[in-house]
């Protein structure tokens, strides 16, 4: 409650319509003590009197009647039917939307079916209908306001409400002992609360609207009684004579709902936690660069990167996702980067071709180059046509990385099409070669298949092929197979394998897993909070690692034909990236460690082609 | 999809069935009898019944809903007592000229707002954001009659470029340019909230989308920013906007009742405000269920536009 | 010793476009008829691919979906949930995903009393005591208890799941892909504590993964699931040494293994068959470079091969 607060008043827009509405709830609650004139007193006499007549501030009404005191009186109870209106719906429909989406089945069914029926109104034919069955009025105008509202409350709860109710913790509520009523109260109700409350604040300018028009056709509140519409619909009589009376009241109008709708707005901002933790930002076409120096290359690969550093900034906090990492990888090899999640593996990555997402990620540093062009801060354009053409990545989730609305063969054609000029037909002919490249069997049919009708293997191929489209010099996969089961990732693991002996591939394997490391990466780097701390070919690495987290990491994972036994574990968990200890980021894990371990910068040593980032390595003899 | 549609519409008959069932109930709450409406309340007692027997108002209720049903299947609507002349002819007229209002705001709508929507999305947090969420935020805080009357003081009292009011001008009018230039006023004064509702939500559903995987495997591959933003993200979040928009015309359509009046445009909303405020019944069952099942229909369409572009929808 | 759990042909059906009255036009079988037994003290672990009917099996033991046919037995009594706490007692659940199993407006106390408060009827002040000493069992520290869901990682996170499941005091425990969130230094740190807490408190555990080296590394004996149906089972250290159905060995060929060279493991690319459709044999001939006719005409039964070993095949491996 106090961050919803802190981060409200952070919100200046909402501030501004905080303060705004405040001012005109004080005013109209302070009304009935204000030196106003009655506000229903008629004295013709004194019709049409322009502002700033001395007696009347905002000047009279067609019928003489003071306008600062009708609008007073009139806000007053516009204010006090819109919030009740929001209030009634949001109740009545959140009650609703919750029954249905937590019981589910035929429950769902029926109560949906009747709230589809009122939404196939056009709601005012529906508000309209209950005012004429009801007969003019405002408490009348509110019944219908409310009632017209409470399906959209009911239909978008309801669907909160679902997500919820598949969640684990509920199905633990269910374990636990609790009964549907309390599960509701104590589980569903607090999850959803927030949508309620942003649905209210976001709609309680709407409703104030919709009850000043059913007002202003003369349905709402009835003479004298005056609210804000039916003074605009009085008021419209006498538009062109005396266009001050229609201005006054809509402009308070206007002055309500904008103030709400800012300070909803605002509500809305504080409470949902995708946009408090930033994640509802739009990342950039490519990764924000702001570097101060461009090192020295060091490798002599395809691709070599030297130092990269990559920041992620959120608020004021700094998470050094990856600091200073230098690789180098040749044409027909394959580099294995391994780490747990959280060690950078992945940002590392997607850094070299500006992927990482910005806001809020930037890369601080470094330089990644193939064939000696930096790609890091390289101009867009050029930057553009190197994605995909020399360079091509794979990603995890092949579900998530195909568009789902594009069928499999006009993606391929389209990753051609993007950098040769070539013709729709022969794009796609090219593309069911390149399907047939991955063994995707009736690759003709299959080009015209959305991703969703694929399997998890099969679209994996896809992803595969769609990486291979302009014969690429590198490829840079990212845990391609953590997603896969095992069957298929080892038809994947040795289709990859296939392909860079055949073609000459430079290959960027990510992934957590020791195994696929070990049967496919001729190198491997271990990575750990940001860093390489230890490099070499594959083979001697796992039989002989030097460096502690190496071979704590290899103790852990246990191997088939080991039977049952205990396993090693590394105590403790990784440091987070925004607070690195000095020194080594291993040792306070490291069953090894010294004092020296804490102070200064370890730096990466090497020694006979590997390197490893620690003062005490374990060098075993072969 | 030929399948696929005709299910559509075969599952619209239960609703039109419910509309007139929820239109007829809510009617049937009229206090008070429309033959002493419709006599005024000097009728003598034998007048009033007579009537009513004539009208078929002695019946149950269950009654008179099945046979007010066969009727308007044969499409005898009633007759409307206030206008004395028949239910259906007063409501095609005037549902003509609402369509043509609501339309032409509609399309604006669509347009403006999408295009608001993506451009703001696609500079988030530049000027271009900053003015458009401004402005969305202006246009769904203004009432719409209230818009329309700030125009007509502007554009036809100060600046006389537009007529005041009505659909076609009394005198020497009649022609297409009289019509859009009656028209282009009350059509912008109602697409106003709708614009603003639809770049609101176009500008979150492409956020969304922007940071879906697939938009940077689209990246990754190297096509060029124009086509991400209006190709691979659009099409991706029109997904979420299509719905919207079957819901936006619901409220076009209603706010076209204010509209009309304003600008004293011969719609059926205006006709229904007044119908009710006469207590003109059958008039206004009619004129609700025509409306309602026109409305029906479109959102039909806009489920069938919706399967066409996402093929996860089974058809 | 005593059997915990015994499942007696139990099977699941999904409904697939399912009108709202009337019966539903297609159905999936998740889990074809299943027989099985864990006895007490004992760990069964569960292993299969995505889709093969795993978890449907484990969320049926305890009563979150109800089975289509056959029947549940727990310590002797038949399946009964009707009295929710005297069920709760008997059997609980860890979940796959630590976070989303805990609800992430209560505090982590909240979530720990609710087993005690509705299943056993304590007092405040045994509660308390109670979470205490559930807490230094699972190495957690007691001032986590006032913290909220996202304040911890996956492993501690997992680690109050298995707490909570401890609170109900039950004998037997589903544990639904424990540690397949984690990382394997964090899963090395559950699996232990599993281990210990077996020891400790004589539990019998069913342990269902995706992970072959996981689940060999922490059962006595081993169930193999392939499209719903168990189509080998038999002590862990055999297994996968000895597999008797080719799925088995497929699946242990593919394992990536450290010093083992990259082989495609097989040499027809194709996967699982179309549920809606189900082939009307064996189910995994169209992937068994042994299938033969008879494979794909008749449905090969569970039936004893060699000492503790079951296997569903026409043409088994030689062991």
């Amino acid at each position: 409650m106090r961050l919803f607060l802190r981060l409200l008043a952070r919100n200046r827009l909402a501030l501004a319509g905080a303060v705004v509405l405040g001012f005109v709830v004080l005013l109209v609650l302070m009304t009935p003590v204000l030196p106003l004139a009655e506000p229903n007193i008629t004295n013709t006499a004194d019709r049409f009197q322009r502002p700033f007549t001395p007696g009347h501030l905002l000047g009279t009404d067609h019928l003489g009647r003071d306008l600062l005191s009708r609008l007073l009186w009139g806000t007053r109870l516009s204010l006090a039917v819109g919030f009740s209106a929001a209030v009634i719906a949001a109740t009545i429909g959140a009650a609703i939307g919750i029954v249905a989406g937590y019981f589910g089945g035929r429950t769902d069914n029926l109560i949906m079916r009747g709230v589809d029926m009122l939404m196939a109104f056009p709601y005012i034919l529906l508000a309209l209908a209950i005012v004429a069955a009801l007969g003019p009025g405002l408490m009348n105008a509110l019944i219908a306001v409310a009632a017209v509202n409470v399906p959209f409350f009911a239909r978008n709860i309801r669907g909160i409400t679902v997500g919820i109710a598949h969640k684990e913790f509920v199905d633990a509520a269910k374990l636990s002992g609790m009964g549907h009523g309390r599960i509701i109260l104590s589980e569903i109700l607090p999850n959803v609360l927030p949508v309620i409350v942003i649905a209210m604040s976001t709609t309680v300018g709407w409703m104030i609207l919709e009850t000043a028009g059913l007002s202003f056709l003369g349905l709402g509140s009835q003479p004298p009684q005056a609210d804000l519409g039916s003074m605009l619909g009085e008021a419209r009589a006498a538009l062109i004579t005396s266009p001050h009376t229609s201005v006054v009241p809509g402009v308070m109008i206007l002055i309500i709902v904008m103030s709400i709708n800012l300070l909803g707005d605002g509500v809305r901002d504080a409470l949902d936690p995708r946009l408090r933790s930033g994640a509802l930002t739009r990342p950039m076409a490519a990764t924000l660069v702001d570097r101060d120096s461009v090192p020295e290359p060091s490798g002599d690969g395809i691709l070599t990167l030297d130092g990269i550093e990559t920041q992620f900034h959120v608020g004021d906090r700094i998470y050094r996702a990856v600091g200073g990492v230098s690789l180098s990888v040749g044409p027909g090899e394959c580099l294995g980067l391994i780490g747990e999640s959280g060690s950078g593996k992945s940002v590392t990555a997607l850094s070299i071709m500006g992927l990482v997402a910005s806001p809020p990620g930037v890369i601080t540093g470094g330089a990644a180059r193939y064939r000696g062009r930096d790609l890091i801060g390289m101009p867009y354009r050029e930057l553009r046509r190197l994605r995909g053409d020399r360079i091509a990545y794979i990603f995890q989730d092949p579900l998530a990385t195909l568009h789902p609305l594009y069928r499999v063969g006009d993606q391929l054609a389209e990753a051609i099409r993007c950098h040769h000029a070539i013709g729709r037909a022969e794009a796609h002919d090219r593309a069911i070669e390149l399907l047939k490249s991955v063994r995707i069997p009736n690759p003709e049919s299959r080009a015209r298949s959305y991703p969703h009708e694929m399997s998890g293997g099969m679209r994996q191929r896809v992803g595969i092929a769609m990486a291979l489209a302009n014969d690429p010099d590198v490829i840079i996969a990212d845990e391609p197979t953590t997603a896969l089961d095992v069957t298929v990732q080892a038809q994947i693991l040795s289709l990859l394998n296939d392909l860079r002996r055949d073609r000459g591939l430079a290959i960027v394997f990510i992934t957590h897993d020791f195994g696929v490391v070990a049967q496919l990466c001729d190198r491997v780097a271990v990575m750990y909070a940001g860093r390489i701390v230890e490099e070499g070919p594959t083979a001697e690495i796992l039989a002989r690692p030097a460096h502690p987290y190496t071979s704590r990491l290899i103790d852990c994972v246990p191997e088939l034909g080991g039977g049952r036994r205990e396993l090693a574990a590394i105590p403790g968990l990784p440091p987070s990236v925004d607070d690195l200890p000095a020194g080594c980021a291993f040792a306070p894990r490291c069953d090894k460690k010294q004092s020296s371990c804490a102070v200064g910068e370890v730096a990466l040593k090497p020694r006979d082609g590997r390197a490893v980032r620690c003062l005490y390595p374990d060098w075993r003899p072969a | 999809m030929g399948s696929y549609i005709l299910k559509r519409l075969l599952s619209a008959i239960p609703v039109l069935l419910g509309i007139t069932i929820i239109v007829f109930a809510i009617m049937a709450m009229i206090p008070g009898d429309p033959a002493t409406a419709i006599l005024g309340s000097y009728a003598t007692p034998e007048n009033v019944e007579k009537l009513n027997r004539d009208l078929g108002l002695d019946k149950p209720a269950a009654a008179r809903y099945f046979i007010w049903l066969g009727n308007m299947l044969t499409g005898d609507f009633g007759q409307s007592f206030a206008l004395n002349r028949p239910v259906i002819h007063e409501v095609l007229e005037r549902f003509s000229a609402t369509l043509v209002l609501a339309g032409t705001a509609f399309v604006l709508c669509c347009f403006f707002g999408i295009l608001a929507g993506v451009v703001s999305a696609s500079r988030q947090y530049g000027l271009a954001d900053k003015a458009i969420t401004f402005a969305v935020l202006l246009g769904i805080s203004i009432p719409s009659f209230f818009l329309g009357m700030m125009m007509i003081l502007l554009f036809a009292v100060s600046l006389k470029w537009l007529p005041v009011s009505g659909m076609y001008a009394i005198y020497g009018g009649g022609d297409l340019w009289d019509l859009l230039k009656h028209l282009a006023m009350p059509a912008t004064a109602l697409a106003v909230v709708a614009t603003g509702v639809i770049a609101r939500l176009s500008r979150s559903a492409m956020l969304e989308v922007l940071r879906q995987d697939f938009i940077r495997t689209a990246r990754a591959k190297g096509v060029s920013e124009h086509r991400v933003i209006w190709g691979h993200a659009l099409r991706a979040a029109m997904v979420s906007i299509i719905p919207v928009l079957g819901i936006q015309a619901g409220f076009v359509l209603s706010g076209a009742v204010y509209i009309e009046i304003v600008f004293q445009w011969p719609g059926v909303g205006r006709m229904l405000v007044d119908a009710i405020l006469k207590r003109d019944i059958l008039l206004v069952q009619g004129g609700v269920v025509l409306v309602a099942a026109c409305y029906v229909i479109f959102n039909i369409m806009v489920d069938v536009a919706q399967s066409l572009l996402d093929p996860r929808i089974k058809t | 010793m005593s059997a915990a759990l015994k499942l007696d042909n139990l099977s699941k059906s999904f409904p697939v476009g399912k009108p709202l009255f009337g019966p539903p036009k297609f159905t999936v079988k998740a889990v074809r008829p299943v027989s099985l037994t864990v006895e007490t003290g004992e760990t069964l672990g569960i292993v299969g691919e995505s889709g093969c009917g795993k978890s449907t099996l484990a969320r049926m033991l305890v009563g979150l979906i109800p089975p289509t046919t056959g029947r549940i037995e727990i310590e002797g009594r038949a399946f009964d949930n009707a009295d929710p706490a005297a069920f709760g007692r008997s059997i609980q659940y860890v979940f796959q995903d630590p976070i989303s199993s805990l609800n992430p407006r209560k505090t982590i106390r909240q979530i720990m009393e609710v087993p005690l408060k509705r299943l056993h009827r304590m007092n405040k002040a045994d509660r308390a005591r109670r979470i205490s000493e559930i807490f230094a069992a699972v190495n957690l520290r007691d001032d986590f208890l006032n913290r909220y869901p996202h304040e911890f990682s996956g492993g501690q996170a997992q680690r109050i799941g298995i707490a909570r499941a401890l609170a109900a005091n039950a004998r037997i425990l589903i544990l639904d892909e424990p540690v397949s969130a984690l990382d394997v230094s964090v899963q090395a740190q559950v699996l232990n504590l599993l281990a210990k807490l077996k020891r400790e408190f004589g539990l019998t555990y069913l342990f269902i993964s995706h992970d072959l080296a996981v689940v060999e590394a922490v059962s006595d004996r081993i169930a193999v699931l392939y499209f719903g149906a168990v189509v080998e089972i038999g002590r862990a250290e055999a297994i996968f040494n000895r597999p008797r159905h080719p799925y088995t060995k497929l699946l242990a060929d593919s394992a990536p293994v450290v010093g083992r060279p990259l082989t495609a493991p097989e040499g027809k690319e194709t996967e699982l068959p179309d549920p809606l459709n189900p082939p009307p044999g064996c189910a995994f001939a169209a992937r068994c470079p042994r299938a033969s006719e008879l494979c794909r005409q008749s449905e090969p039964q569970l039936t004893v091969m060699g000492e503790y070993q079951l296997a569903a095949c026409h043409h088994p491996l030689d062991s």
